[in-house]
């Protein structure tokens, strides 16, 4: 803040304030003293206004507002540059109720933090702790329920797209994920993705309907194309983040028209990374609670 | 007593000139002032203006009256900085105008959301929110997935925020029709969203 603007808003409120109360002591100044029965001599319509004074009590809470005012702007900001007897600011208020908070917790988390997933499970209240961050931050879209919905996988079918280890959850939430299913329809043409999707659903035991000679072909351009990632019997790659395709377990559709859609198109499924969000601690209590959903101990 | 205010309540624009005069004192100490500041016209560090897609986007989170559910305004209290990240700051609206601060919350902040939920997240969310979140009070905006921008005054709207001192390139503005046309309202919502808050990366 300039020179210039501190002694504006110095003087303006100093100016603002004399000129309030000179108000308020001149008209209590040029008014009587005692309740009469005399008007303003307004009359409008018969209706009159008696001329009396301000009572005791409301000018006392004038003035008591304008003792407050000397007093806030003293003891806090508000004069330009002038800092206030406690140098109170926003962000100071901030950092102090977050220090308090951070002596509190920083000790507990940092001790989760320490402790591998696999004890954590016996420890309810780390677990309920990496539930409440999982229902603020991941329900959205893997449910409150960790059921997942279309395009976001459950976390309760021990199916992983990434692994299921509590080191490969953990990765997960710390650095992201980005899913790269390429888009094959210029590549296949529509007949092709025809047949490669009713061979893909044949996969998991589906029914596709499709005649032999189609399946036959869907085969061919699966072992020719989708193997690379998705592995010659289907069965996905977790380093690549290709699901399994034999497990009947669809993340975007098992009808014909979905998975027809997803080869398509392509599928680029991304989990954003949570480790500047929510930092490392943290995801390690999520990491433990997700990891319990498919390995609770039959705890008493 | 009585004759003194007669001549005041008898004469209006004398009147008038008093009322601007009480309450001006306000804005002229609160406001005035932040014309002039730093903190309020610098864009803080990495701050680059809207892309023509996030600019159309903007327009889009403005017509759909976005702001009346959803503020953008993180305020420095720890319950607001635990759940939503680093407060506001100033320098982060200066390309905004106007800006979209908002001042009432049926849904979350919004400041921070860009880069937490991905794409296809918002996509399937502004379609119908009840897909992702079951009780959700949200309103559905299907149709935006159908409506394609021209791009036709994308350029001219860029060039009336240079005016305000947001710094696009000619290069830019020439740039911004081919940038937006055949973009969905859908593609510029979420593009918009995407960018919210990312250029402060500190948690706190």
């Amino acid at each position: 803040m300039s020179t210039f603007w501190h002694w504006w808003i110095v003087l303006l409120t100093i100016a603002c304030l004399a000129l309030v109360t000179w108000i308020l002591f001149a008209t209590r100044h040029a008014q009587r003293k005692d309740i009469t029965e005399e008007t303003t001599g307004h009359d409008h319509d018969g209706i009159e206004e008696y001329d009396n004074p301000l009572p005791h009590w409301w000018f006392l809470l004038f003035v008591i507002t304008l003792v407050f005012t000397a007093g806030y702007l003293i003891l806090y900001p508000g004069m330009g540059y002038w800092a206030g007897v406690f140098g109170w600011t926003s962000t100071g208020e901030l950092e102090r109720t977050e220090l308090k908070h951070e002596r509190r917790y920083a000790p507990e988390f940092a001790r989760y933090g320490a402790t591998p997933v696999e004890e954590l499970l016996n420890n309810p209240r780390a677990l309920k702790m990496g539930q409440r961050i999982y229902l603020n931050n991941c329900a959205v879209c893997h449910g409150t329920d960790a059921g997942g919905s279309f395009g976001f996988p459950s976390l309760l079918d021990d199916n992983w797209l990434y692994g299921g280890t509590p080191e490969a959850i953990k990765t997960t939430l710390l650095y992201g994920r980005k899913g790269a299913m390429p888009a094959w329809e210029a590549i296949l043409g529509e007949q092709g993705v025809r047949q490669v999707a009713s061979y893909t659903r044949e996969l998991s035991g589906i029914d596709s309907g499709a005649n032999p000679n189609d399946l036959a072909a869907g085969k061919t351009i699966f072992q020719n194309n989708c193997t690379v990632c998705h592995g010659a019997d289907g069965k996905g790659n977790l380093t690549l983040g290709a699901p399994n395709l034999t497990n009947n377990i669809w993340l975007y559709g098992s009808t014909q028209a979905r998975v027809e859609y997803t080869i398509r198109r392509g599928r680029n499924g991304v989990m954003p990374p949570w480790k500047d969000i929510l930092g490392e601690d943290k995801v390690h209590l999520v990491t433990a609670y997700v990891y319990s959903l498919t390995h609770k101990e039959p705890e008493g | 007593m009585a004759s003194r205010h007669e001549i005041i309540e008898k004469n209006v624009a004398l009147l008038v000139v008093l009322v601007l005069v009480a309450i001006s004192f306000g804005s002229l100490v609160e406001i005035v002032p932040l014309f002039f500041q730093k903190e309020t016209t610098q864009p803080v560090a990495g701050l680059k203006p809207y892309s023509a897609l996030q600019l159309e986007g903007r327009d889009i989170y403005i017509r759909e009256g976005c702001v009346g559910c959803h503020s953008q305004m993180i305020r420095p209290l720890r319950a607001e900085v635990e759940r939503y990240g680093h407060y506001s700051v100033a320098g982060e609206s200066v390309y905004d105008h106007p800006f979209l601060w908002g001042s009432k919350r049926t849904g979350p902040d919004l400041a921070r959301v860009g880069g937490r939920y991905s794409d296809d997240w918002h996509r399937a969310h502004l379609i119908n929110p009840r897909d992702l979140v079951p009780r959700s009070i949200m309103p559905a905006y299907p149709f935006l997935a159908e409506r394609t921008l021209d791009g036709k005054l994308t350029g001219a709207k860029m060039e009336a925020l240079r005016k305000l001192g947001v710094p696009y390139s000619d290069a830019d503005i020439d740039g911004a029709e081919q940038a937006v046309q055949g973009k969905t309202e859908l593609d510029a919502l979420v593009a918009y969203l995407q960018g919210l808050g990312t250029v402060i990366t500190d948690k706190r």
